[in-house]
């Protein structure tokens, strides 16, 4: 493969996204279990989920300085190096982004300060509702980003508009429920709940086979092994619902990434280990398990789930009509209102394939003037590479089967076993740390990677997508990133461990003192005169 | 959808062209004093405890502020597609350099003080330093270019071309004028951040504050008048050419637009506009008088109007323009020809008007609470939990 200006752009957008993706599940899992800490304070009045709710929240303060930094650089970069994309799309994913900012961030950042710098200036139920804002503001934020990747998935309630050259919104109801955005909006959420328990699991688990912190870890443990368990169970069941959804919006990331180059009769088999390859078109040592394809991907014993040689038969049909389309887009951009009315018909009849036109332009400038063979060449681009979807997809799932495990053990130690755990489980738990975030990334790059060659699918292809930048400036940018996040990323674990390995700020006995004085203070504000209060 | 109807096309793309200058002075009247609390910082506070104070000031709120921009950012690309594609893509180095910095801020407010070592929090405070200064200037540097015109032009398929070679596009934008308007919004923000710390700090913070501040308010104003000038007699302005619709699609080649004329004709058009200008000079001038007197919430008012007044006139001065270009005029993006579609403007605009005011009750609640001086003994009592 040639490597241009789309890879490098590609590179980048992968490398800072992924990268972000490091802090974002924690933030969005963190925010809601130091939230439920924080109300089992309020409700029983005990230092001990006060201590607690200061030390996970803590940890959540400084996964969450980077997660806020390296989101910035998302929303600038599809501006920066993806402009034409931005132009073309921007009507409808613009207002999400925009949105996600009005209702989400805001709430989240406004509330964060307060949360640290206001234990003493609140209330205690004042300071459990900043605590759940935050935790609100983060889930939400995902929600308008996923509702925005939704799109790009399955460009839903839009239309090109031959006058502007773009596609606009013709139905931001359509756009907002997106069933792939709302499946994937609970899919994502789940695998942050599943990240933050397995975080809270492990970390706590350290201390107990430490011995220290046995009140603090074990109470933890038992949250996150409740919460951990929900969520796993979730993340899988939302899995599913995204491959069910993608069986109608994204038939050929489906087909990819279980290796099924041919139609199949129904109810197809599924690959549960093999050896994909690309240029044979077959998937070698391949172990099938009957039925099971069928019934996950069309939830019935007799539709059909088409292969990848039949998707790509398909997609030449729509590069022939695509190139009918944009024939009639030159009248209409050319002659506009005095446009022939036949010459109309036809671009309405036909502007549903328009993208797949665009995929010529790889070849040609003109895609009208494009032979036989490069029509073949982009019908074949339609296919991902399908051994990274293979694998990747595999270690996610299998993954999310551990989780389920785990959680289900710690679960029934915690609730059934008076919260006694044998060590080799807390190694274990220990251990478990790194992998819902290797699964994470795995699920985004099933999700991105997948729906390569485009960006918005069937629509843009993401070759066009670009700005018109020179390697030389991604490069430079793309090698700041990289320096940059380095640093970053080494400062941010060196802090992480050091405030892990230093446990909680106040013992359980000066907590207790922190909350007679304000509870005195608060009291004291009720009643005194206002001059002595001035001076406290 | 028949409820967009009940505006209209027209109207709404004037109501975005508001709104997106609302979030924008709005970033500049909140933000604007982190920035100008982070160019100080070296300068107003010596021992760690000054600087903590200093820091200290805005750590509650700073994160909530900086939502202000990356909401600007938002609306923009929401509103008007085509000027968020041109300007990212087209200030690339300069929009990185920007980003970098706004990277380190965050992470210099969290970390600086969870070590102790004298080191480790001088290279943070040089951080928050750049974080603050680095930006207030580049912001301005790109409102010099954007009233000069900027090198791009649109293709047929409205592919967004920015002219040069690459080291060219950014060392093309550091021409003097555009230079001069980068000092003019460091000085203005940092005035902005000695209001800010005089009400929020006292002592020796506080006082050196308030010197460097008058300071910075008598070259925000003095650039001010002076760039006004230059802009006056040194360049031309854009003007639309024939006739044109206001709710015709957004299509930025529909239009016939010419370099030419000053934009200083605007004034003559539109007298009303001339109240910006004033409240920039007066804002200003009344902030110097504030930072001398040692007046706290008055001298913040006055920076806030000062700010406000001088973002305001730039839009004014420019409407219906919002980025021309240099090099092909017809490709210029204007209010009526760059914006999204009617229902795009609709529905944001529904959002905003129920999530704006919410936004700034909530604001002004956490502002309510976190009220009063940040003191060296607040400092040393929760020396764990600040920054």
């Amino acid at each position: 493969m040639e490597f241009g200006i789309v890879e490098l752009s590609r590179l980048q957008f992968a490398t800072t996204a992924m990268f972000h993706f490091l802090f974002v599940p924690l933030t969005i899992g963190l925010s809601i279990i130091v939230a439920v800490m924080e109300t089992v304070y309020v409700m029983t009045n005990r230092p001990i989920w006060r201590q607690m709710t200061k030390f996970w929240g803590a940890l959540f303060g400084i996964n969450f300085a980077i997660g806020v930094a390296t989101g910035i650089t998302m929303e600038f970069q599809f501006g920066m190096n993806w402009s034409y994309y931005s132009q073309y799309v921007g009507d409808i994913f613009g207002a999400p982004l925009a949105i996600e900012g009005l209702m989400a961030f805001f709430l989240e950042a406004t509330f964060v300060g307060l949360f640290f710098f206001g234990w003493d200036k609140l209330s205690k139920i004042q300071h459990l509702a900043v605590a759940w804002l935050v935790a609100i503001g983060s889930n939400f934020s995902a929600l308008w980003i996923l509702i925005a990747n939704g799109w790009m998935q399955d460009p839903v309630g839009a239309e090109f508009n031959p006058m502007t050259m773009r596609m606009e919104m013709t139905d931001f109801w359509a756009v907002l429920f997106n069933e792939v955005a709302q499946a994937k909006f609970v899919h994502t959420v789940s695998a942050g709940y599943v990240t933050a328990s397995v975080f809270v699991l492990g970390v706590s688990a350290w201390y107990l086979l430490h011995g220290r912190h046995i009140e603090l870890a074990r109470r933890s443990i038992a949250v996150a092994a409740a919460f951990g368990l929900a969520s796993a169970f979730s993340v899988v069941l939302l899995g599913d619902e995204s491959g069910y959804n993608a069986t109608h919006s994204q038939k050929m990331k489906l087909a990819a990434i279980e290796g099924m180059w041919h139609t199949e009769a129904a109810p197809a088999a599924i690959t549960a280990f093999g050896f994909p390859d690309q240029e044979a078109r077959e998937t070698h040592y391949a172990i099938h398990i009957p039925f099971v394809m069928g019934l996950i991907g069309t939830r019935s014993l007799t539709t059909e789930i088409p292969g990848i040689s039949e998707l790509v038969e398909q997609a030449e049909v729509r590069i022939r009509s695509g190139i009918i389309a944009y024939d009639a887009l030159l009248t209409l951009r050319a002659e506009r209102d005095a446009t022939p009315q036949a010459v109309k018909d036809t671009f309405e009849q036909h502007s549903a394939d328009l993208g797949f036109a665009l995929l010529l332009r790889k070849y040609i400038d003109d895609p009208r003037q494009a032979t036989e063979a490069q029509i073949k060449l982009a019908a074949n681009d339609t296919v991902p590479t399908v051994w990274p979807l293979f694998w990747a997809f595999r270690i996610m799932a299998g993954l999310g089967i551990a989780f389920i495990g785990t959680m289900m053990y710690f679960f029934y130690r915690a609730s059934f076993k008076r919260m006694q755990f044998p060590r080799p489980a807390l190694h274990l738990a220990v251990w478990m740390i790194p992998t819902p975030w290797i699964a994470a990334e795995m699920g985004w790059f099933v999700a991105e990677y997948g729906r390569q060659p485009w960006t918005v699918d069937g629509v843009l292809p993401t070759a066009m997508s670009v700005s018109a930048l020179s390697m030389t400036e991604v490069g430079l940018t793309l090698a700041g990133f990289v320096i940059f996040y380095s640093v970053l990323f080494v400062i941010e674990m060196g802090l992480m461990l050091k405030y892990i390995r230093k446990g909680p700020f106040l013992e359980v006995a000066e907590t207790e003192a922190w909350m007679q004085r304000h509870e005195a203070r608060l009291v004291g504000r009720r009643t005194a005169d206002p001059i002595a209060v001035a001076g406290e | 959808m028949i409820l967009n109807e009940l505006l209209s096309y027209e109207t709404l793309r004037l109501v975005w062209w508001v709104l997106v200058g609302v979030l924008l002075i709005g970033f500049a009247l909140t933000d604007g004093f982190d920035m100008g609390v982070g160019a100080l910082l070296p300068f107003v506070a010596k021992t760690d405890n000054e600087r903590r104070i200093a820091i200290n000031t805005v750590g509650p709120v700073w994160e909530g502020n900086q939502v202000w921009f990356i909401l600007g950012g938002g609306a923009i690309f929401a509103a008007w597609p085509p000027l968020y594609a041109v300007s990212f893509s087209g200030f690339y180095l300069a929009m990185w350099v920007v980003l970098a910095a706004l990277i380190v801020r965050p992470v210099a407010f969290k970390y600086r003080s969870k070590r102790d070592d004298p080191r480790w929090r001088a290279t943070w405070d040089w951080a928050l330093f750049a974080g603050g200064a680095v930006p207030a200037t580049i912001f301005g540097v790109a409102v010099g270019n954007v009233l000069q015109g900027v090198p791009f032009h649109f293709t047929d398929d409205l592919h967004a071309i920015y002219e040069g070679v690459w080291y060219m596009k950014f060392l093309s934008l550091l021409n003097p004028f555009a230079l001069a308007c980068g000092i003019l919004s460091l000085s203005m923000l940092v005035m902005h951040g000695a209001a800010w710390l005089t009400l929020k700090a006292e002592g020796p913070v506080q006082i050196r504050a308030r010197s460097i501040g008058s300071i910075a308010a008598l070259v925000a104003v003095a650039g001010y008048i002076g760039l006004g000038l230059w802009l006056a007699y040194g360049f031309d302005g854009y003007q639309i050419d024939g006739d044109f619709v206001t709710d015709g699609p957004s299509n930025p080649l529909h239009f016939a637009v010419t370099k030419g004329g000053s934009w200083m004709d605007a004034y003559a058009l539109r007298p009303w506009i001339a109240i910006a200008p004033i409240m920039g000079v007066a804002g200003g001038l009344l902030a110097y008088l504030g930072l001398r007197a040692g007046r706290e919430v008055s001298t913040l008012l006055a920076s806030k109007m000062a700010i406000f007044g001088m973002i305001a006139s730039v839009g004014l001065t420019m409407f219906p323009f919002i980025l021309p270009s240099s090099t092909d005029p017809r490709s210029s993006l204007t209010v009526w020809n760059a914006s999204s579609s009617h229902l795009t403007l609709f529905i944001m605009l529904v959002v905003t008007a129920i999530f704006l005011p919410i936004i700034l009750l909530y604001t002004a609640w956490v502002y309510k609470v976190l009220w009063g001086k940040v003191t060296d003994t607040h400092i040393s009592d929760n020396s764990d939990g600040l920054y």
